[in-house]
């Protein structure tokens, strides 16, 4: 039988290999996004005109790096540590087959340093997306394969310890909200990767010559299929990680756990198509169907997220109040633990991903909207102010949480940690925001230098485009700071902080 | 608890409030789903939907032939071409350049076939900002009536290779 023990700090049942799961795969996330984040600096260096600092080549190859790995492997890493936590600890039950487990996490690490090796020899500068008939060596698409199924496979450990706990009595009849919003991720982890494994295993044969074409209108389908509800599973993760931090640092419960279920369960059924919303000023799709599919079905998936952002906040307050905050309408706002990082971190969150994140998301998503916006560095905002702002945020408050329960150490630099949240959120808020101002005025994304030279004709952005590139490199500067602070508290925590007893 | 197993019962009925809320949200939802119908109907800015499939050579062979009939002048290298008001126009892309210039009379109606010989790229039209893709194997058709006269500049927006930077052509309306 495995060894387990109390956490004298929550009182959860903690498994010894459910730990070390957790453990390792943070710890090799939050290194994926040391690697992501440093070479996240570097695009924001390079697309400040005044400093414009790598080379072309340079430029693409980590261009293609900073994709796969800040919103790639670092933000799947953590996700697998919470299929861990949210299926073992919180249940109070052994991980149900350790073994594959680390067979998965071997295959996430060696397939993440099979893509960051192949890129950084040159020969794979294909950026995230990958689009064909632009070609990477076949390597290129092995390790994204190989991350893949690593990953898959530790998705579906989600089930198999469900089972486990099922059977030996850690639940009843339905599973805790943070575990059900889990078990949502997972389940769209699961459609995702199978459209994943749709496109790129034709794609890694093309590319090692053995079939001789994909078609490109295909190619984009279903990799958005792909990349986009890929997002959504970050978004199910990073509601999970708001419900349980709030149950954890104010003792919040949700006010309604029809409400909030339901919600993930309109999640799992319209937020997938949203993907489509990619293709918008494509040629494959007809009118019809970019109508019905991309404007419509969508908005059921925003009325999920409409119902998380009530339920959210009211369980907070709910909370506060029964904590004797009572007087006037915001007393219980005031009062909230701001100091805490694991808190300031989800609630930071919240606003940022639904203000900015979630209206920017349904404004381009729309049919005319897109036409304007496709392809521009509005884009490029819209998706750090989710995926960063929000997801990347919500993992750090929960590393925050966790740091304590899990790895058994206290926080090094603690006065540093509780402005990290602050420091990183208004740095990221700065900089989308001006990359979303720079898009309206055309300026492309994924694109070295908007002077265009040794082009044959020579077009001139707006003035004010160069103010708000500026702009966007003082807010990277900010957000490269304060995620800084959180790769050196995080690493240095686990490895040299005071120990915890528990 | 987030963390614990709800109770016995937690189907509980909604609220007055969480009724109120997800009522305003799905009006509002609902007002967005039928507005965009409505404005794909009577708006001047949808995404075309007319598109072919089509072979590298056949679209050469199109641009080709616009250019030997339509030619009008030549700006480093690339000729300028005045196609007839109404007619179907072939604009093509490839690694790094937008081929013909093309010159518009302001007003009146174009079908601009949209194709790529090689690699994916986005045809970005600048300062007015509009932006779709092109795709090898695919002749995508734009309907467009310029109301602006003066000089556009085409950017590619979609990353193409080293000199994806270098991608910009010329669009004249007179
Ligand atoms: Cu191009």
């Amino acid at each position: 039988m495995s060894e387990t023990r109390i956490c004298s700090l929550s009182g959860l049942k903690i498994e010894k290999n459910a730990e070390t799961l957790i453990m390792w795969n943070v710890v090799a996330g939050v290194a994926l996004l040391a690697a992501g984040g440093l070479f996240g600096l570097l695009m924001a260096l390079t697309r400040w005109p005044s400093v414009h600092l790598l080379d072309i080549q340079w430029y693409y190859r980590l261009l293609t790096l900073h994709g796969v790995d800040a919103l790639l492997a670092w933000i799947i890493f953590f996700e697998i540590g919470l299929v861990y936590f949210c299926s073992s600890v919180l249940l109070g039950t052994r991980a149900a087959a350790p073994k594959v487990a680390w067979v998965a996490f071997a295959m996430m690490l060696g397939g993440g340093v099979l893509i960051n090796v192949i890129v950084l020899l040159g020969g794979s500068d294909v950026l995230f997306t990958s689009y064909v008939p632009l070609k990477a060596s076949p390597f290129y698409y092995l390790g994204i394969i190989i991350f893949a199924v690593g990953s898959l496979i530790a998705f579906c450990l989600f089930f198999a310890n469900i089972v486990v706990a099922k059977r030996e009595g850690a639940f009843q009849r339905t599973l805790p909200l943070g575990a059900y919003g889990m078990a949502a991720a997972c389940i769209i982890a699961i459609l995702t990767f199978g459209h994943g494994a749709g496109i790129m295993i034709p794609t890694l044969l093309w590319s090692a010559g053995l079939i001789p074409n994909v078609d490109p209108g295909a190619y984009r389908l279903v990799f958005w299929a792909l990349g986009h509800a890929s997002q959504q599973i970050n978004v199910c993760a990073m509601v999970a990680v708001w419900y349980m931090t709030a149950a954890f640092t104010l003792g919040a419960k949700p006010v309604n756990e029809k409400l909030s279920r339901t919600a993930f369960v309109l999640y799992i059924l319209f937020i997938n198509v949203a993907s489509e919303h990619h293709l918008l000023t494509d040629p494959i799709l007809s009118n019809w169907h970019k109508i019905v599919n991309t404007s419509y079905v969508m908005h059921l998936a925003v009325l999920a997220s409409m119902m998380h952002a009530f339920c959210v906040p009211a369980s907070w307050e709910v909370a506060l109040r029964k904590k004797g905050y009572t007087a006037g309408l915001f007393e219980w706002l005031k009062k909230a633990p701001w100091g805490n990082p694991a808190f300031s971190a989800i609630a930071i969150s919240l606003v940022l991903f639904g203000f900015l994140g979630g209206i920017t998301g349904v404004i381009f998503g729309t049919e005319q909207f897109a036409i304007v916006r496709h392809n521009t560095f509005a884009i490029t905002g819209h998706f750090h102010t989710t995926v960063v702002a929000g997801t990347t945020l919500a993992f750090m408050g929960f590393t925050y949480l966790i740091l304590p329960y899990i790895f058994r150490r206290k926080l090094i630099l603690p006065g540093l940690a509780v402005i990290q949240p602050y420091l990183y959120g208004i740095g990221v808020t700065i900089f989308a925001m001006a990359m979303m101002a720079a898009g309206s005025f055309g300026v492309p994304r994924r694109h070295w230098d908007i002077t265009f030279s040794g082009a044959p004709f020579s077009f001139s952005f707006d003035p004010s485009v160069d103010m708000f590139l500026s702009l966007m490199g003082v807010g990277s500067l900010l957000a490269v700071v304060g995620g800084g602070i959180y790769v050196v508290i995080s690493l240095g925590s686990v490895f040299y902080g005071e120990k915890v007893e528990g | 608890m987030a963390l614990k197993e709800p109770e016995r019962i937690w189907w509980k009925p909604y609220s007055k409030d969480e009724r109120l809320w997800i009522s305003v949200a799905l009006v509002w939802m609902v007002i967005s789903f039928l507005f965009m119908p409505i404005y794909h109907l009577v708006g001047s800015t949808n995404p075309p939907s007319e598109t072919y499939t089509v072979t590298n050579d056949q679209f050469q062979g199109l641009v080709d032939k616009m250019v030997e009939q339509y030619q009008v002048g030549e700006e480093k290298g690339i000729p300028v071409v005045h196609p007839e008001p109404g007619s179907d126009v072939f604009l093509q892309a490839s690694m790094w350049r937008w081929y013909p210039i093309l010159e518009f009379e302001k007003g009146k109606t174009y079908r601009v076939h949209l194709s790529s010989m090689d690699l994916q790229h986005g045809l970005s039209i600048l300062p007015v900002n509009m932006n779709f893709m092109a795709l090898p194997g695919y002749d995508y058709v734009i309907t467009l009536t310029p109301n602006k006269s003066g000089e556009f500049h085409l950017v590619c927006n979609e990353y193409c290779g080293l000199g994806h930077h270098m991608m910009v052509g010329k669009l004249y309306v007179k």
